[in-house]
């Protein structure tokens, strides 16, 4: 039987370009180009290894967003994955982290009921423009599924059952092993993600739009209104000053131009 | 009329464009110095399907459409132009010819390990007497019994060193002149066929340009390539393609010598005031900007006429014409624009130029170009 993959991944505004509505303290989507969150480019990368040793295995991308989201399952496929899935309804707009999750969860529930067991279920850490690394998290619990968090290296042995993860810590890692089912959250140290190839770009494409009747999610655990958290305010950082590159041919010599700056700026 | 691209081409450029920067700029300036064809660039490119895009997926192609593929050769050009013809000399001039003048048992023979890159491919008509002046073709094809021997030599092979495959033409009939010549196909390892010397050019140094040596070179009879006669038309078909690549080839080196510009003027600073504040350089570079734009939408056309299967010989020649002068046009104001840096090696703009060079003169001179547009407007 196939191994079975799901990836949970999101569309993000490019973070070099992005505004913010003074008003509403959200992000302004319009007009800015959207790209594949990257810690889940590393996500679906993961995956994607492990089909290239095992072929027979079946990657599905599960993603929440606006109907244009689906330019992100199509750059997903052109990668090599195997189908795509978006979830996308008015009902779900401005959801928080707990309402997202709740419509993954039914959104993976619903796969579940179609397609049977899944093995793994990938994220990345966090998103580039919420930066909460809750969804991934909240998901497995709600799901019920063993969970590790900031995984930087994967193996899976030849049973396809026994993982090994090696996770970041802030002064060190945790080596974990584990069992599928289960979910993991990626990040950036654990691959560098492939680009896509032509073949996926020209081939056939699995995408699947689906609402959240499709999904029979319990309307008062989704979208703005059923969030328990809004954001309180979001603002521009005022950027810092520009650093300064001392140089020199010796040591000596750069350390002596930092003691004269820094004397001539009366800190020392 | 229909001016967006559709998204699988979007696709396509951000999918190459990641790739170039990544991939293919980071080693630019290295192999241009060392004149070093860049292998490991070809394996990649084979790994992502970019060495057969405008192909059917039954013959292990990406089952793409041409302007798809001159958005690939722009945008490798638009970093490295050595990176651009490669893709642009394997696709047009070699898998292409074999995919429409094969037979079934030659397309299937070839194109899967072409087109997936396991194999390169080059295209050999040029000769020491013959080169915009096809008829002059001095290599000889002579049938005996079952085999083809093939004696002489063929000179400026775009891949000639690395390639696998070869379209190669040759006179099996020197009294009918153009209708004498016949296309085969030509492997590397067939008796009698060796690499000659290898060029040591101006610009694009990374690809690498060879004699290609026959000498009682014995091929199967079945690596006749079309009919017997076929070959004029199997070069001149093969060609007009190939402007494409080559038209899209100058217009990457135009559009890369112009981005770096716009950064550069942004930065230096002359009489108190950045570059890119002065009218007069502003205004010049606006013009940069128009002619590189209506270089690619001729470009475009151009491609999606073939895929029409429509006639697009004048309107590939017409692309090439505008592209290649406009690529020296632009590669040598940015040279100016950059000044005394410009002519440094620090600077990729040198490169550009001396790369743009060559887009006036192989796969059809300009004044060829002129004679092929020329000759269908006086047409009767």
């Amino acid at each position: 039987m196939a191994f079975k993959i799901i990836v949970c991944a999101k569309q993000v505004p490019d973070t070099n370009v992005i505004k913010i509505n003074p008003k509403t303290g959200t992000l302004i989507r319009d007009g800015v180009p959207s790209i594949l969150n990257h810690d889940d480019a590393n996500a679906l990368e993961e995956a994607l290894k492990i089909k290239d040793k095992y072929p027979d295995t079946h990657i599905t991308v599960i993603s929440m967003g606006p109907p244009q989201a689906k330019d992100l399952l199509f750059e997903c496929i052109a990668k090599g994955a195997d189908e795509g899935i978006l979830v996308s309804d008015r009902a779900v707009g401005g959801s928080d982290t707990w309402a997202t999750s709740n419509t993954l969860e039914a959104a993976v529930l619903k796969w579940v009921k179609e397609n049977g067991p899944y093995d793994l279920l990938f994220a990345g850490r966090q998103a580039i423009d919420g930066d909460t690394a809750q969804v991934g998290p909240q998901l497995a619990e709600k799901l019920d599924l063993p969970q590790v968090t900031y995984v930087e290296e994967f193996e899976i042995a030849d049973n396809l059952k026994d993982i090994t993860v090696k996770r970041q810590m802030e002064d060190g890692y945790e080596l974990i092993e584990l069992q599928t089912p289960c979910m993991l959250t990626t990040i950036k140290e654990l691959n560098d993600p492939r680009y896509m190839n032509m073949k996926g770009i020209f081939g056939e494409k699995d995408i699947k739009v689906w609402n959240a009747k499709d999904i029979e999610v319990d309307l008062t655990k989704v979208g703005l209104e059923a969030s328990p958290t809004n954001v309180f305010r979001s603002f521009t950082p005022a950027p810092k000053g520009k650093g300064q590159i001392l140089e020199g041919d010796t040591e000596k010599e750069v350390a002596q131009k930092l003691l004269i700056n820094l004397k001539g700026k009366h800190v020392i | 009329m229909n001016f967006q691209l559709t998204k699988e081409q979007e696709f396509v450029r951000k999918m190459v464009r990641d790739f170039a920067t990544n991939e293919v700029e980071p080693l630019a300036a290295d192999i241009d110095k060392e004149h070093r064809f860049p292998v490991e660039t070809v394996e990649k490119m084979a790994k992502y399907g970019m060495l057969g895009i405008p192909f059917p997926t039954q013959y292990g192609g990406a089952g793409g459409d041409h302007i798809s593929y001159a958005i690939t050769v722009e945008e490798l050009s638009r970093v490295c132009a050595s990176t651009g013809v490669i893709c642009s000399a394997h696709t047009s001039l070699c898998c292409w010819p074999i995919f429409n003048w094969g037979n079934e048992e030659q397309k299937m023979k070839y194109l899967p390990d072409l087109l997936s890159g396991k194999k390169l491919g080059a295209f050999g008509l040029t000769e020491p007497n013959a080169g915009t002046d096809a008829s002059g073709q001095q290599t000889r094809a002579e049938l005996v019994g079952d085999k083809w021997i093939l004696n002489g030599a063929k000179v400026f092979i775009t891949n000639g060193g690395y390639a696998d495959t070869f379209v190669v033409m040759a006179m099996t009939d020197k009294k009918k002149g153009n209708h004498g010549i016949s296309a085969f196909i030509v492997e590397k390892g067939d008796p009698g066929f060796s690499i000659g010397k290898t060029e040591d050019k101006m610009g694009i140094c990374a690809s690498s340009t060879t004699e290609l040596i026959f000498q009682n070179c014995e091929i199967p009879a079945d690596r006749l390539l079309g009919q017997i006669g076929d070959g004029f038309k199997v070069a001149m078909s093969t060609l007009d393609g190939g402007r494409i690549g080559i038209a899209s080839q100058a217009l990457g080196i135009a559009q890369g010598a112009f981005d770096v510009t716009v950064e550069y003027m942004q930065a230096r600073k002359q009489f108190g005031k950045k570059l890119s504040q002065m009218q007069a350089l502003q205004f010049e570079m606006a013009d940069m900007k128009t002619r590189i734009e209506a270089a690619r939408l001729l470009i475009y056309r151009a491609a999606d006429m073939k895929d029409k299967h429509m006639d697009y010989s004048e309107a590939a020649a017409m692309a090439k014409l505008f592209a290649a002068e406009t690529a020296m046009y632009v590669t040598t104001k940015c040279v100016q624009y950059h000044g005394g840096y410009g002519y440094t090696k620090d600077y990729p703009v040198e490169r550009m130029m001396r790369d743009a060079k060559i887009t006036e003169i192989y796969e059809g001179t300009s004044e060829v170009q002129r004679m092929v547009i020329a000759g269908k407007t006086f047409k009767k």
